[in-house]
């Protein structure tokens, strides 16, 4: 029971939600580029009728990668992580061996539901949230089966002392269940006047008050699907792959606690200028400028965590991923609070600056952690060397350069569209109407696409590597102790 | 007391939940009830408007367009007076969207017209030249979903207390009244449109979503 190599880890449910976070990852991602593309070409909302225009997917975008990609990649690294170190495996319990399985049908069941509902035009419009009643249901039931295996595989634990990850993980699956069950209280407008389509619903919350319920959960949902949980990967997955130990315990404390305590105060930044209480307003300012903190205490523990080791960047593409993620979790954690400033977001609210810091965020932190989290796992998992180390390099920086080109061009289209929105001529009038701020874009939003492209190419090569790593690769005989072997 | 913590891991999820949960209690209740009131003249949707704001969330248009007008003179000189919030007190949900792709559309109904609308639906960069909007020829083929618009009119007035059926508020009735009622509104709407089909269709008794999102759009004043 001492070494970790004498338990015999079971991987079957950290599989299935390695292949749904990649298929969906490429579904989420190409749906997203596609909608790029919309913007600077716009024939290409006529593709597929009433089913293809932006406003139709850009929620299956933003879902699809959020709840798709990500939440596929978060339940992955859990059931990976969750019994390495607890020290338990998911053999010895074959009820949470059934409940792990019986989580991820649903969830596929719930996914293919969701998208098929949005494409439609089922949706409650509150971003990130349009999901209608059925499909908030299934979610619950899917969360709460997670929750089971997460206090399950505790309770029947051998190592007694919670890794900082766990900590990370309880914290995900509370606050992802608070906020959504919240912000998702709704009434099926069947059941009141029995007419009707019976998917549809109305917010339990009206104008003001939905908005301030919207972004508290909106805000969060970023909190607890875009950094917690991630922190939890790189908690684990930057000190196993370099060999070296957490920087500092008191410092992860520290911003354990603190990301706790202030994040949810912030969820208002995103209603400045606007019809909610001021005194809201100027508290999530305030407490987004705090929140710097707790996140850069976070990103430094991990950069300090290779000190002395920075010879690794060479040799090791993981060790890369994991750097590049901190570093780009340190730079959107800046921006945020930068945006929550007020007379910044008086320019940047409403523009491309907005969603170019979301990328900057999920492109470079999210979605290198899981990657990068999926290609440590996967040598492991499956027995196999990883298939290629040169693809590995190759995607790394592919899709550095499209996150570069991604956040660069809408920094650039978000301040120049702002800057025009308010320009006035001598007089004092406007000097620019509006299809004046839209039409100077389309050199960024073309650059934007083809930024993001490079980003989904770089998944299609991860796809294929993870891909041809199951099947065709060298198998490894001991399982490595730190850094991944790649052929 | 976090050594203990971490091997406790009840108490520890205990503590997390605490420390997560009170910042939304503080900060969202205390102006729960003054930030629902509505303005002296404001006054909930018609069973039309309904349904074209459904066709409106359906398509996505908040992804889009803005429905917040702040009080910046830049924001007040090109969409009108300021948003206030009890304007928004019978907006479930709220469609104060996030990014202005195009231009906000809170107070559209005071300078675009029934046959601008039409133009600009089937091929937007035909009337706005330049323009990135998708075309929306499907909305006028479509008929509105009567049903559900009256089903939500209902929810709301039975569980929300919205006050349909008040002195100086609009008419709700049972359903076979709001059918007579949304007849009479789209015939309205329908006069001022050129397209064949659309006239034909209301005259078999049929309304298209078209006509039913230019009575939203034209209300938001």
């Amino acid at each position: 029971m001492q070494s970790s190599n004498a338990i015999n880890y079971d991987y079957t449910v950290a599989k299935y939600f390695t292949i749904s976070a990649i298929v969906l990852g490429i579904v989420g991602m190409s749906v997203g580029v596609l909608i790029a593309f919309q913007l600077a070409f716009p024939e290409l909302n006529n593709l597929f009728g009433e089913y293809g225009t932006f406003g139709r997917l850009r929620p299956i975008h933003t879902d699809g990668v959020a709840f798709g990609f990500t939440v596929s990649g978060i339940f992955a690294t859990w059931f990976y992580v969750g019994q390495r170190v607890l020290k338990v495996s998911m053999a010895e319990s074959k009820f949470l061996m059934f409940i792990g399985k019986l989580q991820f049908w649903l969830y596929i069941i719930g996914v293919a539901v969701a998208v098929v509902s949005l494409a439609l035009g089922y949706t409650t419009s509150k971003e990130y949230a349009e999901f209608e009643w059925p499909v908030d249901i299934a979610i619950v039931v899917v969360w709460v089966l997670w929750g089971v295996s997460i206090f399950g595989l505790i309770g029947i634990r051998r190592e007694k002392v919670l890794y900082i990850s766990v900590w990370y993980y309880i914290a995900t699956f509370l606050g992802v269940a608070m906020l959504y069950v919240f912000n998702n209280m709704e009434v099926p407008t069947y059941f009141v006047s029995g007419m009707g389509n019976w998917f549809h619903s109305v917010s339990m919350y009206a104008g003001s008050n939905d908005a301030m319920v919207q972004w508290w959960y909106g805000h969060n949902a970023v909190a607890f699907v875009f950094t917690v949980p991630i922190i939890a990967m790189i908690y684990y997955f930057l000190p196993k792959e370099s060999g070296q130990p957490v920087f500092s315990y008191k410092l992860s404390l520290l911003s354990f606690w603190g990301l706790m305590f202030v994040y949810l105060w912030a969820g208002g930044h995103h209603l400045l200028y606007s019809t909610v209480p001021d005194w809201v307003q100027t508290m999530a300012s305030i407490f987004s400028i705090i929140l710097i903190l707790p996140s850069w205490g976070s990103a430094i523990n991990m950069l300090l965590t290779m000190k002395g080791e920075w010879g690794q960047l060479k040799e090791n593409p993981l060790v890369k991923f994991y750097v590049l993620a901190s570093t780009f979790y340190m730079l959107s954690t800046l921006e945020g609070p930068i945006q929550a400033i007020k007379s910044v977001n008086a320019l940047a609210h409403f523009t491309d600056w907005i969603p170019g810091h979301v990328h900057d965020g999920t492109l470079g932190w999210v979605g290198f952690m899981i990657i990068g989290a999926i290609f440590h796992m996967a040598p492991r998992m499956f027995k196999k060397e990883i298939y290629s180390k040169k693809l590995v390099e190759a995607q790394f920086w592919l899709q550095t350069t499209g996150i570069v080109m991604y956040f660069t061009s809408m920094w650039i289209s978000g301040i120049t569209q702002g800057m025009m929105w308010r320009a006035t001529d001598q007089y004092g009038n406007l000097a620019y109407s509006f299809i004046d701020t839209v039409e100077v874009l389309h050199p960024y939003w073309t650059l934007r696409a083809v930024g993001g492209s490079f980003y989904l190419i770089g998944v299609f090569m991860w796809a294929y590597n993870i891909y041809k790593t199951a099947t065709s690769s060298k198998a490894i005989e001991k399982e490595p102790q730190y850094a991944t072997p790649m052929a | 007391m976090f050594h203990w913590l971490e091997k406790n891991p009840f108490f520890f999820a205990v503590g997390v939940f605490l420390v997560i949960a009170y910042a939304g209690i503080v900060t969202i209740l205390p102006d729960f009830m003054e930030s629902a009131r509505p303005l002296k003249g404001t006054k909930p949707y018609t069973v039309l408007q309904i349904a074209g704001r459904q066709v409106y969330i359906q398509n996505g248009c908040n992804t889009c367009h803005s429905q917040l007008i702040r009080p910046f003179k830049s924001e007040t000189d090109r969409y009108g007076k300021y948003s206030l919030s009890g304007e928004y007190a019978y907006d479930r949900p709220f469609l104060w969207g996030s990014r202005r792709i195009g231009p906000d559309l809170h107070r559209v109904g005071n300078y675009r017209t029934t046959d601008w609308h039409e133009n600009h639906m089937l091929n937007p960069a035909a009337v706005v030249p330049g323009s990135v909007m998708p075309k929306y020829p499907f909305l006028f083929k479509k008929n509105i979903d009567l049903d559900t618009a009256y089903a939500e009119a209902e929810t709301v007035k039975k569980v929300f207390d919205v006050p349909y059926d008040k002195p100086g508020m609009p008419k709700l009735g049972t359903f076979a009244q709001a059918k007579k009622a949304v007849f009479a509104d789209a015939g309205k709407i329908v006069a001022g449109m050129k397209n064949q089909d659309v006239k034909d269709a209301y005259k078999n008794g049929n309304i298209k979503e078209i006509v039913a999102l230019i009575a939203y759009m034209n209300g938001l004043k």
